[in-house]
């Protein structure tokens, strides 16, 4: 039986439908399977880690543009509403606000950040044109006469305004600050206080493993593990020891059936037990948002700012920068940084006055709080709401959220040393940031200027009220 | 006999359940039947914005602040470590009812505090109703504006109510604020009004 050539290409073509129709329904469908072929585009840098988590974001096969919205809110609603926004969505959901949704609808997240785009993609993400300000904002000069003139790219990311967080920004903020030192005289960073506010911590398991001084009699390991004596020597030195916290608080974890068992390398969950807002927040950050959405730890090798080659393989949990036992913070606020990240602002940082300091402080010859380290910036110890009723003062795990734009790190970071216009000039002076702020900004940045002047304005026009109401006018 | 009676009872129990579930279905449709105006909603909504909005004026800040003098209120209440000014507070109520409504299918309207003489510009009138309105209350102390008028493709029934500075600290903060527009308020003039916006159809 002769069979033509035309009846081959049919069942060559059927063939083939079927084998790649079998391959992306089972990548469609399958939990395991690779999704990355269905992806429209690349990522953001913000988002590139999650290119297997496609349900990161598409939370519901069946949902419209609500559902890609709240998956933005779950994970970034806090940033939105804290410290402060100035542009939040309940100021545009007012009818009478209607109108300027009109030029750019602001009550959803991707109006400014589409993703899959990154050719249009810029800095933190934004997708928009860089004169989004002028569409509501043209009319400025009529209410800041001192904005007269200025044009439509100097709004933001010049030591000026950003749209999410002006905090740093307002003007009796800025009064405030005038005339201030670039290096205060006195300076010491917040302390912790996790021991002092430990009975505030809900989760904390006070009752199994209460707040005493354990001794190497104390331990609870089961005597079939050989345990090495630097493993020992390590927990009996160090905080967990001394706040009764045994070897079982975190080597035994509950399964399912509420069964008790043994893990010799405990994950960030088991921290979390005691450390949960620690964990929640370095699982919101860059080190551990992949940890979040259920994939393997990030390693340096995935990531797009230049890093170690010998780190490539090193798997981000909690123990990577803390070390098992030891949970050294000295080594975690440098040493563990350094092993990995290998840009040319990290490699400066030893040549740097910050870690000059922090050699002082490390070594016992200055006090405590008075050095800088890369943890001191990017992980500061702030003033958080652990829940709505109560706050405490927590390093924060998630340096993502005190990164960019750079005037984030304003109050949390540099003002506890800075002056104003100091921190302002540094932090929008490009060389500055590469060399880890050693020397002095080039740049003068007019914004504390214009605060000045509006404060001359104000004093001019208080005296003369004084001078009205002095003679009955 | 005896099972007449039988039968009698439990007519009598099933009709006694009939009518009882009657009168409760009757009861209930009236409930959610019942209706108040638009115009009388906005009326109360405002008597309880207004009530606590004096609580707050006088019992809290004026207390505390001009009375007691053991505590600063401040716009940047934050940073000042202060208490919220009242118009803060009026702004975050009306922004947290706002947020609450929107799970609430049938519960739809909005409320916000503005003036003809504003510190913070995005508090002066903007919709023709709400220009029309202020001025309206200035100028006829004692009495409301009621109107009409169509936003984003949505038409609302708008009143606005004369806000009026009670107490001296409301009159001396905004007299003495170097962003006001007006340095001459004295106590009982109209300050400002509060723009309730209630969804009607067409």
């Amino acid at each position: 039986m002769n069979v033509s050539e035309t009846s081959v290409k049919w069942i060559l073509w059927i063939v083939l439908t079927t084998i790649a129709g079998i391959w992306l329904g089972y990548s469609m469908l399958s939990d395991s399977a690779d999704k990355t072929i269905f992806m429209p585009g690349a990522l953001s840098p913000g988002h590139h880690q999650l290119a297997e988590a496609c349900d990161a974001c598409h939370a519901d096969a069946f949902g419209g543009g609500e559902v890609l919205q709240q998956s933005c809110v779950d994970c970034h609603g806090q940033d939105r509403v804290k410290p402060f926004d100035s542009h939040p969505a309940k100021k545009f959901k007012d009818p009478r606000n209607a109108e300027l949704l009109e030029s750019i609808d602001a009550l959803k997240c991707v109006s400014c950040h589409t993703e899959h785009r990154v050719e249009i993609t810029v800095k933190d993400g934004v997708t928009q044109p860089d004169d989004f300000c002028i569409h509501c904002h043209k009319d400025v000069a009529d209410e800041r006469p001192s904005h007269e003139g200025m044009g439509f790219d100097t709004c933001k990311d010049s030591g000026c305004h950003n749209f999410h967080n002006n905090r740093a920004l307002y003007t009796d903020f800025l009064i405030k600050h005038l005339d201030e030192p670039p290096t205060m005289k006195e300076v010491v960073l917040p302390a912790k206080e996790y021991l002092s506010v430990i009975d505030e911590v809900v989760e904390y398991p006070r009752e199994r493993y209460p707040l005493v001084s354990l001794e190497e009699k104390d331990i609870d390991a089961a005597e079939r593990f050989d345990i090495k004596p630097e493993v020992k020597k390590d927990w009996l030195e160090t905080a967990h020891s001394k706040s009764g916290v045994n070897c079982t608080a975190c080597h035994v974890t509950k399964d399912a059936e509420g069964g008790e068992n043994w893990d010799d390398h405990p994950e960030h969950t088991a921290c979390a037990s005691c450390h949960s807002v620690e964990v929640e927040r370095f699982t919101e950050g860059k080190h551990g948002m992949r940890l979040k959405q259920g994939l393997s730890p990030m390693t340096p090798g995935k990531a797009m700012l230049p890093m170690k080659e010998d780190a490539s393989h090193e798997m981000l949990t909690c123990s990577s920068c803390h070390g098992a036992h030891r949970f050294d913070v000295i080594t975690a606020a440098v040493e563990s940084c350094l092993a990995c990240h290998d840009d040319d602002h990290s490699l400066a940082y030893q040549q740097s006055p910050h870690y000059e300091l922090w050699q002082k402080e490390v070594s016992g010859e200055a006090e405590a709080g008075s050095g800088v380290s890369c943890a001191s910036c990017h992980m500061p110890r702030i003033s958080y709401d652990v829940s709505e009723w109560s706050s405490r003062i927590i390093v924060d795990h998630n340096q993502s959220a005190n990164l960019s734009p750079n005037t984030k790190m304003v109050r949390s970071s540099c003002l506890h040393c800075h002056g104003l216009a100091f921190t302002l000039e540094a932090l929008t002076d490009e060389n500055m940031i590469k060399n880890n702020f050693t020397g002095k900004p080039a740049k003068h940045i007019k914004t504390m200027d214009l605060a000045g002047k509006e404060n001359q304005r104000r004093l001019k026009s208080a005296a003369e009220d004084e001078d009205a109401s002095m003679f009955g006018f | 006999m005896k099972n007449m009676k039988h039968k009698l009872k439990r007519n009598l129990m099933i009709g006694t359940a009939v009518t009882t579930i009657a009168a409760a279905t009757v009861v209930s449709a009236q409930v959610s039947d019942a209706t108040v105006s638009v115009k009388a909603m906005a009326d109360a909504l405002h008597l309880v914005m207004d009530s606590d909005r004096s609580v707050y004026t006088k019992k809290i800040v004026n207390r505390l602040v001009k009375k007691e003098k053991v505590i600063k209120a401040s716009e940047h209440f934050e940073d000042e470590k202060a208490l919220v000014l009242p118009a803060q507070m009026f702004r975050f109520g009306s922004e947290l009812a706002a947020k609450r409504a929107e799970k609430l299918d049938d519960v739809n309207f909005s409320y916000t505090l503005q003036s003809l003489w504003p510190i913070n510009k995005q508090n002066a009138p903007k919709t023709e109703a709400e220009k029309a309105g202020l001025k309206y209350v200035a100028e006829n102390k004692g009495k409301n504006y009621y109107t009409t008028e169509k936003l984003g493709g949505v038409n609302y029934f708008t009143a606005v109510y004369a806000d009026t500075g009670v107490a001296p600290v409301c009159v001396s903060c905004h007299n003495e604020h170097p962003d006001t527009p007006k340095k001459d308020f004295k106590i009982g003039d109209v300050m400002g009004g509060v723009v309730i916006r209630i969804p009607v159809e067409d």
